[in-house]
């Protein structure tokens, strides 16, 4: 069984992806795949993504046992995937580093990206400042206010921070946005998308260069347990740290994937993020989907605490992973996410980003279901000290 | 023969370019639309395009935006579109087609929009985030129930794909004038021009070439018909007077005419070579 499809037929899984774009852009991505199917067999490329990797990004991150949630959980041995040690603070260097490397092979000296949050955003200015590339960032202008130490991060980095304005202020329309600038500018710019999701080949280089965090998880826990472990959580928004972790694992069928979307104030509600629990088929940024929309295929807006979930859609890939259901997707509600947000703080001394708290909560719903005798791995994709502000408020407290 | 090919084939021969008149239909409410046709008609519009409201437009500037978001918050729904266009068909007789982006067409099924669209005397499609490859079975559907499926090309369309998108195109060939989003632009770059002369150099005899993006002048639409183009799409110039006269409309209507009217005289004064 092959179910880590490495090369895409035009760029689907299953029937999902593809490459839902104007006609303006369609030369510019089949020049972009060319691109990167030569310099992801290129030698040279690689040993400079490794030594950016390594040197700059802090590579490998420690597996970290959870000893003291293990005990209190009473299950199985429950190991954490350190993507908040990484620089920046999140999974997001290893995805705008690669990609950053492959504008520069393009000759491509201009960056745009979008961010939600602003660890995509940061992430890419860190990258471009290393690498001597201009990086301008989309930002929705509800976002900006949410996330002003991130804004502020960005343009201490070099980065030029545009606000969005137009629809609903937030990450969907930041995408627009920096699609709008790229077939207005698509010979001299590279688009250096910051999940798994958007037009064949995104999907695809960014599953690549997030797929280092599984192959990490894969020697590290072979070599601490000598076995495979029994599953793996992971929160899923667009989905990049999910598919970087599950992918190196998708052929070893012993070992149950979790993908945890943001259930925000409850999916019975509506307010809420879980495009694959909620959503249905459609077509979004390029890609054929699960999203969320009404029933004529107005995109609808989302809410979730953790703003790098705040997105209506999916990478197409975990869609696929769904509808074959090697990958299990569940969610977890924003006052679920809270909790593990203490919890994991308070026993461990470490605290998370609260889009992998999602992880965390669905971890605690079925960890005292599971074997005593193995072992599972939560991807922490990121450090919660961007969160704090956020999470004080909700506790009723300032800072 | 269809009816937006016999309109391009009468052009044709009074030397005259199409004026295919682009609005967001529901802008700023539905029951404006069809007054809105009757302006863009008697001011002399060859084919009328309605746009159907999407949240995410991602080829639209800020102008179509805003459009498609009033339209949206009026209630505006495909359905509700369609019945609009087959009241103008009626009415008017005029080609009418529609453009609208994928998601609306694949929730509703290809088979139920294409169907309801061609029952509402819709003669044509466009659907800007559709590229041929991701396009068979939207064409299958589209042939057998005899729409049309107008497909674009754009200044970065090489040669090899400009010949594939010509096999796939009926009605016209959309050509996006210039990289970038609709919008109104005070002067067009030099290369649409020259892209103009290039591509029309192939569709030339084949299938008729309108071009869009950026129209708002006559003298614009002067020198694209002298270089080769058998019509032009002005959308964001009308949009904009919808725009300005959202609080009290009245006086919109005879703006559209005039303006459709500056534009139509444009389309007969580019000493179109044969």
């Amino acid at each position: 069984m092959n179910l880590r499809q490495t090369h895409l037929s035009r760029g689907k899984f299953g029937k999902y992806g593809g490459r839902f774009v104007p006609e303006t852009l369609m030369p510019i991505l089949i020049e972009l795949e060319e691109a990167y199917l030569h310099y992801k067999e290129d030698w040279d490329f690689r040993d400079q993504l490794s030594y950016y990797l390594r040197e700059f990004a802090g590579r490998p991150t420690p597996l970290y046992y959870a000893q003291n949630l293990s005990r209190k959980y009473g299950g199985p041995r429950i190991y954490l995937k350190r993507e908040d040690l990484a620089h920046g603070g999140a999974h997001k260097i290893n995805n705008t580093l690669g990609q950053a490397l492959l504008a520069k092979r393009m000759n491509k000296e201009r960056v745009i990206a979008e961010t939600g949050a602003g660890q995509h955003g940061v992430a890419t200015a860190m990258a471009c400042a290393a690498l001597g590339l201009d990086a301008e960032i989309y930002m929705g202008t509800e976002d900006m206010e949410r996330q002003s130490l991130n804004v502020f991060r960005m343009r201490l980095l070099g980065a030029k921070v545009h606000p969005v304005d137009s629809g609903s202020k937030t990450l969907k329309d930041a995408v627009n946005e920096a699609l709008r600038d790229w077939t207005t500018n698509p010979e001299t710019t590279y688009y250096l998308i910051g999940s798994a999701v958007g037009p064949h080949p995104y999907p695809t280089i960014v599953r690549d260069l997030q797929s280092i965090i599984g192959q990490e998880i894969k020697e590290q826990i072979l070599l601490r347990e000598r076995r495979l472990p029994a599953a793996l959580f992971a929160c899923v928004g667009g989905g990049s740290n999910a598919i970087g972790t599950f992918h190196p694992f998708l052929d070893d069928l012993d070992v149950r994937l979790y993908g945890v979307e943001a259930g925000g104030r409850g999916v019975e509600t509506g307010k809420h993020a879980a495009s694959i629990c909620a959503g249905s088929e459609g077509v979004f940024h390029g890609m054929l989907t699960f999203l969320l929309q009404d029933v004529y295929g107005q995109v609808q807006p989302t809410c979730s605490i953790s703003a790098g979930l705040d997105y209506p859609a999916v990478g197409p890939e975990h869609s696929y992973l769904h509808s074959i259901r090697r990958v299990e997707y569940a969610s977890a509600t924003d006052k679920e996410a809270l909790e593990a947000f203490s919890e994991l703080s308070r026993t461990e001394g470490i605290i998370p980003a609260l889009e992998a708290c999602h992880a965390l909560a669905h971890l605690k719903k079925v960890a005292s279901k599971m074997s005593k005798d193995g072992a599972v791995v939560v991807t922490v994709s990121g450090r919660g000290d961007k969160d704090v502000e956020v999470v004080a408020e909700r506790m009723g407290r300032g800072v | 023969m269809t009816i937006i090919e016999e309109t391009f084939r009468a052009l044709r021969e009074r030397k005259e370019a199409a004026l295919i008149a682009y609005v967001t239909a529901g802008d700023p409410s539905l029951e404006y639309t069809p007054r809105i046709a009757d302006a863009l008609i008697e001011g002399g519009a060859d084919i009328v395009e309605l746009g159907i409201p999407f949240s995410d437009p991602i080829a639209d500037g800020k102008t179509i935006q805003a459009a498609a978001v009033r339209a949206l918050n009026a209630g505006t729904t495909p359905p509700l579109v369609l019945k609009i266009a087959e009241r103008i068909k009626n009415k008017h007789g005029v080609p009418i087609i529609v453009l609208t982006y994928y998601n609306i067409l694949y929730n509703c099924g290809l088979e139920g929009f294409l169907g309801l669209a061609k029952k509402s005397g819709v003669d044509g499609v466009v659907v800007p985030d559709l590229p041929f490859e991701e396009a068979e079975d939207y064409r299958k559907v589209a042939g057998e129930v005899g729409i049309e499926t107008v497909f674009l090309a754009a200044p970065s369309t090489t040669k090899e794909r400009l010949l594939e998108i010509m096999r796939y195109t009926s009605g016209f060939l959309y050509l996006v004038s210039l990289f970038g989003v609709t919008g109104e632009r005070s002067s067009l770059p030099d290369s649409a021009i020259r892209l103009v002369r290039e591509f029309s150099a192939y569709t030339k005899g084949v299938i008729p070439l309108a071009v869009g993006f950026g129209i708002s002048r006559p003298e614009q639409i002067r020198e694209l018909t002298a270089a080769g183009a058998d019509g032009v799409i002005v959308g964001s110039a009308f949009v904009r007077v919808i725009e300005q006269n959202c609080a009290s409309f009245a006086g919109a209507t005879d703006k559209l005419t005039r303006m459709t009217r500056r534009f139509k005289m444009a389309t007969c004064q580019g000493n179109k070579p044969d």
